[in-house]
C-alpha cells in the first residue's frame, strides 16, 4: 500500500479520501474528464480562430495554389500537400510489404529461442526518438543516396522518368525512405501481435486438407489478421504523415512541387517548422491554416482507414455479433 | 496399389510380437491403414507407445480412453500434424495402403489430401464464404476447374446433411451457421477433397446433444464413402457409431499405451482385459 | 486398397482421382510457391533489420567520442569555442519532462480511472477523443502550445514547451490508465464494494494497486515518447544557448539541439549532436525497457 500512497495521483489530502463520498468520487473523476475534454475543445477552436485570416484574406483558392512566395503575399499550399502525401506514399509502398514480410518472419520463420530477444527489439526501435533518425538520415544516407543509391537507381530507371535530374542525395526518395525506416517498427510489432493470435485451429484445419506452408499463410493466417493489419497500416500512415523533424532534415525543403523523386520538396509539418520563427501577419496565419489542412487531412486518412476496417471486416464482424 | 499381396507384408509377423503386451483382434475384411509400434514423444518424454492395430476399409475405428491416454495425440500422427511441433517424435510405421506415411519420400501434404481430418471445435475458415469453405481443400491442392469445384461443392455438402439448409446462401460467411452447422461444413470441407480416410478428432465435444445426434447419424452414413478413424471420450458415442475399437490408457509413466483392439461389440461386452472392463463399467476415467 | 469402392463411374472415386492427379501435378509448383513466400518473408526480415540496426550502430559509434566530463556539465558553446557540452539542453529536457508528467499523470490518470468505471455516453466521446488526439501530428500541438501560452503568457518558454508535450502525454496515458484499470478483476471490485466500501476507497485500495504494474508501464512509455518530441518543442521555447533553470524563461532541449546542430557546418558540432543523439536514445530505450522490467517485477512480487 505505501507504493500506492506515493503515487502523485492523490489529488487531495489522503486523511480526507478516506472518507470521501461515492457522490464526490464520481463527480471528482468527472470534473476532470470534462477539463480533458475543455482542453480539446480549446485545441481546436484556437487552432481554427488562428487560422481565419489566412481564409479571409486570401480566400480558399490559396489551399491549392501552387505558388508559396510569402514577399508576393503568395501563400499556395498544394506544393506542400503533394509533398506531404507523395512522402507518405513511398513510405507506405516500401515499409507495407517489407513489414508484413518481416512480421510474418518473426511470427512464424524465426527460431523460436530467438524470437522474443527479435520482437522485443523490435519493439524498443518504435520508441527511437525521429530526430535520432533524421540526423542518421543526414548525415549518413544523404551522401551515400548522392554518391549510389541515387546514380544506381537513375541508371536503371531513368527511363521512367521518375529520376530525372541532379543527384543531391537530400529530397522527396530519401525523405520517404527514412519515414519507411521510421514507421517499420510499428507496422512490423503490430501485425506480428496480430498474425499469431489467428487461431492455431484454422491453421491446422488448412494444413490438415494438405495446403503448404505459404498456402495457410496467405489463404488463411493473413486473412484472418487483415483488420489488424489495416489497422496498422492506418497507425504507420498517420504517423508518417504527422511527421516533421525527421522529413524537415532530409527533403531539401524547396516550396516546389516535385517533378522526380529526387527533387527537393516540402511537407505542410516541414513548411511550418521551417517557417515559424520569423512570420507575422498573414503569412503566420497561413503557416496556422498549414496546421489545419494537416489536421484535415489526418483525420480523412483515418476516417478512410476506419471505414475499409470496417467494410472488410463488417460482415464476419456483424454475423458474429448478430448470433 | 491393387495388389493385395503388398498390402500387408509388414503386418503378419509383428502382430503376433505385440500381441503379447496389447490384446489384438486383427479385423479380417481389407486393411487401409496399419499401425505398427507406433509411438510419439515431445521433447524426448513418451506421450503414447506401443500402438499396432489395422484400420479396415470402410469402418469406423474408434479409439477410445480416459483423458490423457494419448487418443488425440495417437490419431495426429496418422495425418503427420505432428511435424510443425520442432519437439515432437514419431517412430514405428505406420502405411496408407503400400503408403510409409513415414517415409522419407513422401511428402506431408500429399499426405493430408489423402488423409483428411475433422477437429475437436468447429474451425470453418471466418474469412471464407460456404462455398469457398466447401472447396477450399480442392483449390488448396490445385484444383481449379470451376465444374469440378461445383460438383464437389455440391456433394461433399449432400453427403454432410447440409446442403439443403445452405445452398441458397452459398455466398454466405461460414460464421453465420450453427455451431453443428459449422462442424458439419467442416465434414464437407475434409470429404471434397474425397479423402480415402477421415480422421475426427472428439467432433462432437463443442456440440449441443441434438447436434452431436445429427454428426452422429452422418458418420454412419459416411463409412460407405470414406473409411472413418474417431476420437471419443464418450463410450455411449463409440458404441453407437464404431466397428471396431481401439482403447488406450495411461500407463505408469504417463504414457499412452494399447490395452485392446477388437470389434465394438466384443470390446464392450467381453472385453479380454480386466482393465477393459473397469473402463468400460465405468469404473475410472 | 481401392478395389472395394472401385466401382465404375462412382462419382466420388472419380472426383478422388482427379483431386489427387491435381494434388500431384501442382505439388511442385506450390512446394516452388511455398519456398519463394518464405524466402522473401527472409529477405523483408533482412532488409528491415540492417536498417533500424544500422541507427542504433551508428549513433553509438559517433555519439560515445562525443561523451566526455565537458559534455555532461559545460552549456553549448559556438564553434571553436571551448569547453563544451549540453548541460543547458539536458537541464532544459529534464524541466520541461517532469513539468509535463507531473502535470499529465493525475490528470491522465484520473480521466483513464473515469474511462474505466463509466460505460455512458460521454464516457464513448471522451475515449474517441483521446483515440483521435494520439493521432494527432505533434506539429499541431506545437501549434497550439505557440497559440495558448506563448501568445498569451510571455513569449517562449520552458511552461509552453511542457504544456505542449504534456498534450502529447496525456491520451497515452489515459488509455494506459484506463486498460489498466479494467484489467482489475470485476470480482475483486464487487465484493471489496459489498463489503460496504466506498468507491473511492474501492478505487484507491482495489483497483490502483492492482493495476500498478499497467499504469507504470504506461506513464514511462508516455514520457520516453515525450522526451524524444522536437516538432512541439521548436515552436514553444525556441532553444537558449545557456544554461536556464527558469521554465517561464526559452530553455534549450536535447532533440532541438540535434536538430539544430545536424544542420551545421562544423565537424565538431555535428559531434554533438550525435552525443546528444545517443543520450536521447539511451534515456529512452532505458525508459522502455524499465517499463517492461517493473510491470513483470511487480507481476511477479504479487502472485
Amino acid at each position: 500500500m505505501t507504493t500506492v500512497e506515493a503515487l502523485p495521483s492523490a489529488p487531495s489530502g489522503r486523511g480526507r479520501q478516506r472518507a470521501l463520498p461515492d457522490k464526490w468520487y464520481r463527480g471528482m473523476l468527472g470534473v476532470v474528464a470534462l477539463l480533458f475534454g475543455a482542453l480539446a475543445i480549446w485545441f481546436l477552436v484556437a487552432i481554427i480562430i488562428q487560422a481565419r485570416p489566412a481564409f479571409s484574406t486570401l480566400g480558399f483558392s490559396w489551399i491549392v495554389g501552387k505558388v508559396w512566395n510569402p514577399t508576393h503575399n503568395q501563400f499556395g499550399l498544394l506544393p506542400f500537400i503533394l509533398g506531404t502525401i507523395e512522402s507518405t506514399a513511398i513510405a507506405v509502398v516500401l515499409a507495407v510489404p517489407i513489414g508484413l514480410g518481416t512480421a510474418i518472419a518473426l511470427a512464424f520463420l524465426v527460431p523460436s529461442r530467438v524470437r522474443p530477444a527479435l520482437s522485443t527489439t523490435v519493439e524498443l526501435l518504435a520508441a527511437v526518438p525521429s530526430v535520432v533518425y533524421g540526423l542518421w538520415g543526414l548525415i549518413v544516407l544523404a551522401p551515400l543516396f548522392r554518391e549510389h543509391v541515387e546514380p544506381f537507381l537513375t541508371s536503371v530507371l531513368g527511363w521512367t522518368g521518375l529520376f530525372n535530374g541532379p543527384d543531391r542525395g537530400v529530397g522527396l526518395l530519401l525523405a520517404g525512405v527514412i519515414l519507411a525506416i521510421m514507421i517499420l517498427p510499428t507496422m512490423v510489432a503490430i501485425s506480428r501481435d496480430v498474425l499469431i493470435v489467428v487461431p492455431t485451429e484454422q491453421v491446422e484445419g488448412a494444413m490438415a486438407l494438405g495446403a503448404t506452408r505459404s498456402q495457410v499463410l496467405r489463404k488463411v493466417v493473413v486473412p484472418g489478421a487483415r483488420t489488424g493489419i489495416l489497422g496498422a497500416f492506418t497507425l504507420a500512415t498517420g504517423r508518417a504523415l504527422g511527421e516533421t523533424v525527421a522529413v524537415a532534415m532530409v527533403i531539401g525543403n524547396a516550396p516546389f512541387i516535385a517533378h522526380s523523386l529526387k527533387s527537393s520538396a516540402a511537407t505542410l509539418p516541414s513548411l511550418i517548422v521551417n517557417n515559424f520563427g520569423e512570420s507575422t501577419g498573414t503569412e503566420l496565419s497561413a503557416l496556422f491554416g498549414a496546421g489545419l489542412v494537416l489536421l484535415v487531412i489526418g483525420i480523412l486518412v483515418n476516417a478512410l482507414a476506419r471505414w475499409l476496417v470496417w467494410s472488410t471486416g463488417a460482415d464476419a464482424a456483424g454475423a458474429e455479433l448478430g448470433r | 496399389m491393387t495388389d493385395a499381396s503388398s498390402r500387408t507384408p509388414h503386418a503378419e509377423e509383428s502382430l503376433t510380437v505385440q500381441a503379447e503386451q496389447a490384446i489384438i483382434e486383427p479385423p479380417t475384411g481389407e486393411v487401409v491403414m496399419t499401425l505398427r509400434d507406433v509411438a510419439v514423444s515431445f521433447a524426448g518424454k513418451t506421450a503414447v507407445r506401443d500402438v499396432s492395430f489395422d484400420v479396415a476399409a470402410g469402418e469406423v475405428t474408434a479409439l477410445i480412453g480416459p483423458s490423457g491416454s494419448g487418443k488425440t495425440t495417437l490419431l495426429r500422427a496418422l495425418n503427420r500434424m505432428h511435424d510443425t511441433v520442432r519437439s515432437a517424435s514419431v517412430t514405428g510405421s505406420v502405411h496408407l495402403g503400400d503408403l510409409d506415411v513415414y517415409g522419407p519420400d513422401t511428402d506431408a501434404t500429399l499426405l493430408r489430401s489423402r488423409v483428411g481430418m475433422v477437429f475437436q471445435r468447429p474451425n470453418p475458415f471466418p474469412t471464407m464464404s460456404i462455398y469457398d469453405n466447401a472447396v477450399s481443400g480442392l483449390r488448396f491442392n490445385g484444383v481449379r476447374k470451376k465444374s469440378l469445384l461445383d460438383e464437389a461443392a455440391e456433394s461433399s455438402l449432400i453427403a454432410a446433411a447440409l446442403w439443403d439448409s445452405v445452398k441458397d446462401r452459398l455466398k454466405a460467411h461460414g460464421r453465420t451457421l450453427s455451431g453443428g452447422e459449422q462442424q458439419r461444413l467442416c465434414i464437407a470441407r475434409a470429404l471434397a477433397v474425397e479423402p480415402e480416410v477421415l480422421l475426427m478428432d472428439e467432433p462432437t465435444s463443442a456440440l449441443d446433444p441434438i447436434a452431436t445426434k445429427r454428426i452422429e447419424e452422418l458418420v454412419g452414413e459416411l463409412k460407405n464413402r470414406v473409411t472413418i478413424v474417431i476420437v471419443t471420450h464418450n463410450m455411449q458415442q463409440a458404441m453407437r457409431v464404431s466397428d471396431r475399437c481401439a482403447f488406450l490408457l495411461m500407463g505408469d509413466d504417463k504414457a499412452g499405451e494399447l490395452i485392446e483392439f477388437g470389434p465394438t461389440s466384443k470390446l464392450f461386452s467381453e472385453p479380454t482385459d480386466p482393465r477393459t472392463l473397469d473402463y468400460v463399467n465405468g469404473r475410472f476415467g | 486398397m481401392t478395389s472395394l469402392l472401385e466401382t465404375p463411374a462412382d462419382p466420388a472415386v472419380e472426383r478422388r482421382q482427379a483431386v489427387q492427379a491435381a494434388a500431384n501435378s501442382s505439388l511442385g509448383r506450390r512446394k516452388l510457391a511455398s519456398k519463394v513466400t518464405l524466402g522473401v518473408c527472409w529477405l523483408f526480415l533482412f532488409i528491415a533489420v540492417v536498417p533500424l540496426v544500422a541507427v542504433i550502430a551508428y549513433v553509438i559509434a559517433k555519439g560515445l567520442p562525443a561523451w566526455n566530463a565537458d559534455f555532461f556539465t559545460q552549456s553549448t558553446k559556438p564553434e571553436g569555442y571551448s569547453p563544451s557540452g549540453v548541460w543547458n539542453a539536458i537541464v532544459g529536457t529534464a524541466v520541461i519532462t517532469l513539468i509535463a508528467t507531473v502535470v499529465a499523470i493525475p490528470v491522465g490518470l484520473l480521466c483513464g480511472l473515469f474511462l474505466a468505471e463509466s460505460e455512458d455516453r460521454a464516457a464513448a466521446v471522451l475515449r474517441f477523443t483521446a483515440d483521435v488526439m494520439t493521432g494527432i501530428p505533434s506539429i499541431i500541438v506545437g501549434i497550439f502550445g505557440y497559440i495558448a501560452i506563448v501568445r498569451n503568457f510571455g513569449g517562449y518558454s520552458g511552461f509552453a514547451g511542457a504544456f505542449a508535450i504534456g498534450f502529447i502525454m496525456l491520451p497515452v496515458i489515459i488509455r494506459a490508465g484506463e486498460t489498466a484499470f479494467r484489467g482489475v478483476p470485476n470480482s475483486l471490485n464487487e465484493a471489496a464494494l459489498a463489503l460496504g466500501a466506498r468507491r473511492s476507497t474501492v478505487a484507491r485500495k482495489v483497483v490502483v494497486p492492482t493495476a500498478l504494474p499497467g499504469v507504470i508501464t504506461g506513464v514511462l512509455l508516455a514520457v520516453a515518447r515525450g522526451l524524444g518530441e522536437t516538432a512541439p518543442l521548436l515552436l514553444t521555447i525556441f532553444g537558449n544557448q545557456y544554461l536556464q533553470w527558469n521554465p517561464s524563461k526559452p530553455m534549450e532541449a536535447l532533440p532541438i539541439l540535434i536538430y539544430n546542430y545536424s544542420s551545421q557546418p562544423y565537424a565538431d558540432l555535428i559531434q554533438v549532436a550525435w552525443g546528444a543523439a545517443l543520450l536521447l536514445m539511451a534515456v529512452v530505450l532505458v525508459l522502455s525497457i524499465g517499463s517492461r522490467l517493473v510491470a513483470a517485477y511487480l507481476r511477479k512480487e504479487r502472485r
